[in-house]
């Protein structure tokens, strides 16, 4: 299971770390937004809009340039005996999923955005040109252009404070250990043993999303543990690195290149006559 | 309240908020779509009529590739978020990207075009540089008019990258109707024949592979062309290829006027059909169903008749 994490970071050499992530457990999330406030004042990001949106207590909406941690809130009726206690609240901080198969870094046309040494994705801020391609490429809709910038922003998975041996910002921040920091492999042990906790203790809608390299995109580095199926968290139930259909599109393109070619060839023939 | 066990008939939202990104492409981008289509199906043409013999047709063919090549940067660069960087488009090599691989080819496009005037207004003798300047370019044209349908496919936009495989031949079509319709309306009628018949051609090939591409999407997805404004502007586009191939085919040989009537309905056509499948790729973006949905039928729901959201 574990080979589908292995990037390749072997460019990097002796610097080359074992794969970081996030494992982001959204049954312990109560909903405090520490981690989007510790993000933003880490990060220096700018304000993103003060208003009341009546989506429950989310009043940030989605993760963009200017939100890199989004805490997400569902109220939901379930089957209860009694009506009056029959409502439960999902909350879970969303967050950049630094997939193994990224398709904003593979579209990226200036190599702004990168693979580090830590099997994270980031984007280099001194060479973005701001075309931006990876903002319809990301099956998450998580890289946005920020106005008045023209360049495109996302989380870094605290690319400075991992280099310095540091958690980062949110984890740091999280009051119940919802959004746990570390290696990858050993993010993925510990949520499987929780999801098989959950399912004892009762609790079988939990699932795991995008823990295993199973899906459209290989994995991800910064996966979760849901309590609902994605969609009713905003996230797509199965993403895909559009990359994979590339050389589809290339070969109809070739096609219809060629084409072209035989219509003006015929075209020069036919005006002859 | 009561419909708690009831599955939802329509796939599950986050408060009916889109799951993918906006794109934050501007208007410039249809439009270089365009005139970059043009200017790359009007290259061969060049080519080719040059080497047929038809110098007058030949000339206006390279002026209207020239063009193109010359207006379609000063478009991508408008675009960029931060325009004066727009050389880091060339700071690397990168197949996996369609945008990368897009901007060698009109940087070469704009080289062999730029190379191949120059070279016919100095006066020399075309064979040396001249002649496989513009042959260069001629080859490099339908790259250059169908990579961006490539470009637009690579990405998470339901309308966009399900089209994938009849998008290229929507641009190709597209951009000979504006090429072969810019030429015929820049040439005198006893000239222009093999321009006609390119537009023609390009025309047909417009609206049958966009008809094919429309069918082809999974009904959902196919909203985005249903609903207004971008029905109203793919039926302009069709009205545009239909009536501007009519002119091309039946009267521009005899009348210059229908000429130049057919070719800026062509032109205009062209123009409109990339602006309404850009504007369907936006509408696309934006509604979280098309997103869920299929990706809902090949990966079947584990919870969705457990709860009920309250607000969504």
């Amino acid at each position: 299971m574990s080979a589908g994490f292995e990037l390749k970071t072997t460019s990097y050499g002796p610097e080359a770390h074992p794969r970081m992530g996030f494992f982001t457990d959204t049954s312990l999330c109560i909903g405090c937004k520490a981690c989007e406030v510790a993000c933003k004042t880490w990060n220096d990001i700018p304000e993103d809009g003060l208003d009341f949106t009546a989506m429950s207590i989310d009043n940030t909406k989605t993760l963009d340039a200017n939100s890199w941690r989004h805490v997400a809130f569902v109220e939901q009726r379930v089957e209860v005996d009694d009506p009056v206690q029959g409502l439960r609240w999902l909350m879970s901080s969303d967050v950049c999923k630094h997939c193994t198969h990224a398709a904003c870094l593979e579209v990226c046309p200036t190599g702004a955005l990168f693979r580090t040494e830590f099997g994270t994705v980031v984007v280099q801020e001194d060479v973005c040109n701001g075309c931006g391609y990876c903002v319809p490429a990301c099956p998450f809709g998580v890289l946005d252009q920020r106005k008045g910038d023209g360049r495109v922003w996302k989380c870094t998975l605290c690319y400075d404070r991992l280099k310095d041996d540091q958690t980062p910002a949110c984890a740091k921040a999280c009051p119940t250990q919802s959004i746990q920091f570390g290696e990858l492999d050993e993010l993925r042990a510990r949520a499987g043993e929780r999801v098989t906790e959950l399912h004892e203790r009762g609790e079988t809608s939990a699932q795991l999303y995008l823990a295993d390299s199973d899906n459209g995109v290989g994995g991800a580095g910064a996966f979760f543990l849901l309590l609902d199926d994605p969609e009713v968290y905003g996230l797509p139930p199965d993403p895909v690195d559009c990359s994979r259909d590339l050389g589809t599109a290339w070969r109809a393109a070739g096609a219809a290149a060629a084409a072209m070619l035989g219509a003006v060839a015929g075209a020069i023939v036919w005006g002859r006559r | 309240m009561k419909g708690a066990m009831v599955p939802p008939a329509k796939p599950r939202s986050y408060y009916g908020l889109p799951v993918i990104a906006k794109p934050v492409w501007k208007p410039e981008v249809p439009l270089y779509f365009a005139v970059g289509g043009m200017a790359g199906a009007a290259a061969p043409l060049a080519a080719a009529a040059r080497a047929a013999g038809n110098e007058p047709l030949a000339r206006r063919a390279a002026a209207v590739a020239l063009a193109g090549a010359a207006v379609s940067p000063v478009l991508l660069i408008s675009d960029l978020g931060r325009p004066a960087r727009f050389h880091h488009m060339l700071r690397v090599v990168k197949p996996s990207s369609p945008m990368n691989v897009g901007s060698w080819v009109l940087s070469a496009f704009g080289a062999t075009t730029g190379l191949a005037a120059g070279w016919q207004l100095l006066d020399r003798p075309s064979r040396a540089i001249g002649a496989p300047a513009a042959a260069a370019a001629g080859l490099l044209g339908p790259v250059l008019s169908t990579y961006t349908a490539v470009l637009i496919s690579n990405t998470a936009v339901p309308a966009w990258h399900e089209a994938r495989r009849e998008l290229p031949f929507v641009f190709a079509g597209s951009s000979m109707a504006a090429a072969g319709g810019a030429c015929m309306a820049l040439t005198a009628p006893r000239d222009a024949a093999p321009a006609r018949a390119l537009a023609v051609a390009g025309a047909l090939l417009e609206l049958a592979a966009g008809e094919r591409m429309q069918r082809g999407l999974e009904p959902v997805v196919r909203r985005s062309y249903e609903r207004e404004p971008v029905r109203a502007l793919h039926r302009a586009a069709q009205g545009c290829a239909i009536g501007g191939a009519l002119l091309a085919g039946a009267f521009a040989g005899r009348c210059r006027r229908a000429a130049i009537a057919g070719g800026a309905a062509l032109v205009a056509g062209s123009a409109l059909q990339r602006w309404a499948i850009f504007k369907a790729g936006i509408a696309s973006s934006q509604d979280p169903d098309q997103t869920v949905a299929p990706q809902r039928a090949r990966r079947p729901a584990t919870n969705s008749a457990l709860t009920d959201s309250l607000a969504t």
